[in-house]
């Protein structure tokens, strides 16, 4: 399994890439939707991992922008909180099993990814 | 002070509303860090419990990271607790620079998201007035979601408290995009209703891409004129 991880905090994403790692799990991420457009042209994803709120594009817009470029990637959202309008749309866009609320549990990410995996 | 009405009433819990989701937003992320960090330590612990060598750099990185969001935390509770607290008095001498710097706190990380950066130029000496500083707040909060809307992603929001011969003004630079806008399009109501309880005014200077919210010394202060 291939997860690309994007989130605008650093700090957050890239220390969730190497307990990923740790897990046997092949890690990337990208603080800026950018950077994630710019990856998948030159890597191959299996599953991406979108923060909801970013700057300048919200999780769901690049979604939509990834799919263009990776038809058969599958996504998991993550927030920073489980009430809202943005939470309502990720919901409706990814289903249940695939939404998120930070802080995460490491076991639970990865079995969500598994699951979404064999959807 | 009278109380003017709903429209001002609804903005403000609007207002509040907002700011504290954005707060919390924050605390979020760094409470999300703090768990990654931790579960790394975790990890490293783990590893060496089963024979791995454990850098003690890596840990003391670790913990940093951890302390450094705890700060950040930290000061966000004390800008919600600062921004509770602004609804005590309804009417109150400030320092303008210092309620401008402090909105510029709240907007930040909301300007940010539409790819936009606040740069507030403080002046050298106090601007004082009397004022209703949630209210204050609510209203040049509202003029900044204008500016940043109008300016778009990629653009910077300059900010400068003045004082005038009467009164004061806050200056919004760098919304030059005004100049397109329908005319009428702001002030809206809400803005109206707060600058009426502030005796405060506006005008746009579509060729200078200025906003400027002018304000009276003292907003109960008979006959005053902003």
């Amino acid at each position: 399994m291939r997860v690309l991880l994007v989130d605008d905090e650093i700090e957050l994403v890239s220390a969730l890439a190497e307990r990923l790692s740790l897990r046997g799990i092949e890690a990337d991420w990208a603080s800026t939707c950018h950077d994630a457009l710019t990856q998948v042209e030159s890597k191959t994803f299996d599953i991406a991992v979108l923060d909801v709120k970013m700057p300048k594009m919200s999780g769901l817009e690049l979604k939509k922008k990834l799919q263009g470029k990776c038809p058969h990637l599958k996504f998991i959202f993550v927030t920073g909180h489980g009430s809202g309008d943005y939470f309502q749309a990720a919901l409706s866009d990814a289903g249940t099993a695939y939404y998120l609320v930070k802080p995460l549990q490491i076991e639970t990410l990865i079995d969500k990814m598994n699951q979404a995996l064999k959807a | 002070m009278n109380w003017e009405g709903d429209i001002i009433g609804q903005t403000g819990l609007q207002f509040y509303g907002k700011t504290a989701a954005s707060l919390s937003h924050e605390i979020k992320n760094a409470l999300a860090i703090m768990n990654e960090n931790a579960g790394l330590m975790e990890d490293f612990v783990a590893m060496s419990e089963g024979g791995a060598p454990i850098d003690p750099g890596r840990l003391k990185s670790l913990a940093a990271k951890v302390i450094k969001q705890i700060r950040r935390a930290d000061g966000i509770v004390a800008t919600m607790n600062r921004f509770a607290h602004s609804v005590d008095e309804s009417e109150k001498d400030v320092d303008l620079h210092e309620l401008v710097d402090f909105v510029v706190t709240l907007s930040r990380r909301l300007a940010f998201m539409g790819g936009v950066t606040l740069e507030p130029r403080r002046g050298r000496s106090p601007v004082t007035i009397t004022t209703n500083p949630f209210f204050l707040q609510n209203l040049i909060s509202l003029c900044l979601d204008f500016a940043v809307g109008a300016a778009g992603s990629g653009k910077t929001i300059g900010l400068a408290a003045e004082e005038t011969a009467d009164g004061s003004l806050v200056r919004f630079t760098g919304v030059e995009a005004v100049a397109e806008l329908p005319v009428g399009t702001f002030p809206g109501e809400r803005e109206k209703r707060l600058l009426e309880a502030l005796r405060g005014r506006m005008s746009l200077d579509a060729e200078a891409g200025e906003l400027i919210l002018t304000l009276s010394r003292d907003m109960d202060e008979a006959g005053a004129q902003p």
